[in-house]
């Protein structure tokens, strides 16, 4: 009985180490020749890749490893939410043994065994956009958010006057990303801008439909409202439908956005909204590998790599530095 | 056993095959659930009436009833689902797949809005068929085959759209279908959400379709061997369950001028709860259009008051948690008596 449930279960891991041997094909190829030709793996498992703000990531990622001559692989849960399927995925790039791993943590606790795994496979990893809470982590590529919500209430500030009601529509209450706009918002406008009254925060988990019911409802709820913060591409589009809808005029209500995205340029070019915070998204991606490349090779990165944030609206949409980063 | 065909409008088929229950005791069981939701939508509007002095304007309501349309179309769909004692959890990402491939046929494909509107319908009712077949075909339990159709769905959407969303700025009157005003003041959208209830309304009451889905519901067996081609009537009602999904997929499609494909997962259970809350049983058999449409109003209504109270986002969801609880749990309680 007990030898046979043991050749049993030896027949299950065998069939699964097979079957990710077979899945992992490529990594260990890599690995393989990884000292002898040169050829190196950075593998990446994001927070996601549907949003366009991590399209814009991978193309960064993979435009610095066509120029530095070396292969990445990206990927990431189908919704921010799943911190579990990422660990998943965290785990099976470990297994892969690539050269090094970057990686962007929904949450900044769950990740510290996996490091731990890493460590003792001898893989370094880098992070982007959001870190784990373990020493582990070599160098993390990300957009200083609090410095960026602030930006956001200065120049929400500026073009109501200094005074008056504002709400925020959130993306997140939980990942740091939504955490740290809405706090950085909060922070500058409590501490600088006295006669600001923030009235309303909610939360539309980035989706365009909840966050116009939101920004509607918040619209009715407070009639003198001046201004709506949008901290993620669908919160702020989702506030610029809500205006569409009621039929609002542009000067009846001040709205500032985060990211980019066809329809908030639109928005911001046809006058809807007054303008948006825009991060560097493609030079996350070329950090994060340039990063991993450089350990790698023995050279040590900076810790944190602040890949910047900027302002823009319809005077300076068409900068070229501006333009560079942002995407449809 | 007979295998003829069943004669249309046999007498014996004219009502679901429950058998011994007075059919006047689940009449006035039906009305009684109906009018309990009715009851708790007009409590909820006075409650929010006297929280906020700006809750009862007609600007609310429109917007309201704007909220309550794209839920309220996969509810009324995934009611005739339920009635024969199945689910659908398709029917978010399958709504998504639906404006994606509206997008594909209007602005990449640059088909006649006619043409493109019809395509995305369809979509959503080949996924009905689908399911359909699968479940009674391939006797597939409807809970797994819908799961798996959700992640088709889901992953066909971000595939198909090139994970980007597809935008209908380019095509003439897209965006009025869903918010042009034919009545003034009062969105299309809002509309085709009413309009689709009177079909639904017809299709379950008046039609054989409507009998046999609630045959089905009450005892799936006992109809087949009364002579009905259940396999046919149940893919029937998923592929009408499916038309709504595309229906659904369509006007946020409209409404939002662009097809997200990432959106969509979660909506399936928000109207799968209006249909509970509007008092049609899980378990197969009973339900109604009416109540359906009202469970919606109540879920809109309670999250547009919640939040024009100012209420935490977190505190919300548990609100409305409640409120299915106490739905489900009277109903049963109902049950429960009129069984005894």
């Amino acid at each position: 009985m007990k030898t046979g449930k043991k050749v049993t279960l030896f027949a299950a891991v065998a069939a699964l180490s097979l079957s990710l041997a077979g899945c992992s094909g490529a990594g260990d190829a890599a690995e393989a020749g990884g000292s002898d030709d040169g050829e190196i793996t950075i593998a990446l498992v994001s927070k996601g890749f549907q949003h366009q703000f991590w399209q814009a990531v991978k193309q960064g990622a993979e435009q610095r490893a066509e120029e530095l001559g070396v292969t990445v692989t990206f990927d990431g849960p189908a919704a921010e939410t799943e911190i579990d399927g990422q660990l998943q995925m965290l785990q099976a790039a470990i297994d892969k043994k690539p050269d090094a791993i970057g990686f962007a943590a929904l949450d900044p606790e769950a990740c510290i065994p996996l490091y731990e795994n890493a460590e003792a496979a001898g893989i370094p990893v880098v992070e982007f956009d959001a870190g784990c809470s373990s020493d582990y982590g070599q160098a993390i590529a990300k957009t200083d958010s609090l410095g960026a919500g602030a930006l956001a209430a200065d120049r929400m500030a500026e073009l109501i006057g200094g005074e008056g009601e504002v709400a925020i529509v959130g993306h997140s209450q939980i990942n740091s990303t939504g955490v740290e706009r809405r706090d950085g918002f909060i922070d500058r406008i409590e501490s600088e801008y006295p006669d600001i009254e923030i009235v309303d925060t909610q939360y539309g988990d980035g989706d365009h439909l909840k966050s116009a019911d939101i920004a509607k409802t918040m619209i009715q709820a407070h009639p003198d409202l001046k201004g709506i913060y949008g901290t993620n591409e669908g919160s702020a589009i989702g506030v610029v439908n809500a205006v569409g809808e009621l039929g609002l005029g542009e000067d009846e209500l001040t709205i500032v956005g985060f990211d980019s995205g066809q329809a908030q340029l639109d928005a911001i070019s046809d006058g809807t909204m007054a303008g948006a915070i825009t991060q560097n998204p493609i030079g996350i991606g070329e950090e994060v590998v340039q990063a991993a490349y450089d350990i790698i090779n023995g050279d040590t990165p900076e810790e944190v790599i602040d890949t910047g944030y900027f302002w823009y609206d319809a005077a300076n949409i068409e900068d070229e530095e501006i333009a560079a980063v942002l995407y449809k | 056993m007979n295998a003829s065909p069943v004669l249309e409008g046999n007498p014996k088929t004219d009502q679901p095959v429950s058998g011994r229950s007075d059919n006047a005791l689940t009449f006035l069981r039906a009305k009684l659930q109906q009018s309990l939701a009715f009851g708790t939508l007009i409590v909820l509007v006075i409650f929010f009436s006297i929280a906020s002095e700006n809750f009862f304007q007609w600007s609310n309501i429109s917007s309201i009833l704007l909220a309550t349309a794209v839920i309220g179309i996969l509810a009324l769909g995934t009611t005739f689902v339920i009635i024969t004692g199945g689910i659908d959890l398709s029917i978010g990402t399958g709504m998504t797949l639906a404006a994606v491939m509206t997008g594909i046929f209007l602005v990449n494909m640059q088909l006649p809005l006619l043409v493109g509107v019809i395509g995305g319908l369809l979509t959503g009712a080949l996924m009905g068929f689908i399911n359909g077949v699968n479940i009674a075909i391939l006797k597939l339990p409807p809970f797994i085959a819908t799961l798996a159709m959700m992640m088709i769905a889901q992953g066909l959407a971000l595939v198909i759209s090139g994970v980007r969303p597809i935008y209908f700025s380019g095509v003439d009157g897209f965006k009025d279908i869903a918010l042009g005003t034919l009545i003034p003041g009062l969105p299309n959208a809002v509309l085709i959400l009413f309009i689709l209830a009177i079909v639904a309304y017809l299709l379950l009451s008046k039609t054989l379709f409507g009998r046999y889905t609630f045959a089905i519901g009450s005892n799936e067996e006992a109809t087949r061997l009364s002579g009905v081609n259940t396999r046919k009537w149940l893919i029937v009602v998923y592929t009408v369950a499916g038309l709504f999904t595309g229906f659904a997929g369509v006007v946020i499609a409209s409404r939002l001028d662009s097809a997200q494909p990432q959106i969509g997962m979660g909506y399936e259970l928000q109207a799968i709860a209006a249909v509970i809350i509007g008092g049609t049983s899980l378990l197969g058999g009973r339900g109604s259009i009416m109540g359906t449409v009202i469970g919606a109003l109540i879920m809109s209504v309670l999250i547009n008051g919640l939040r024009i109270m100012s209420i935490q986002t977190e505190w919300q969801n548990v609100v409305v948690g409640v409120v299915i609880l106490i739905a489900v749990f009277t109903d049963t309680l109902r049950q429960r008596r009129s069984a005894s």
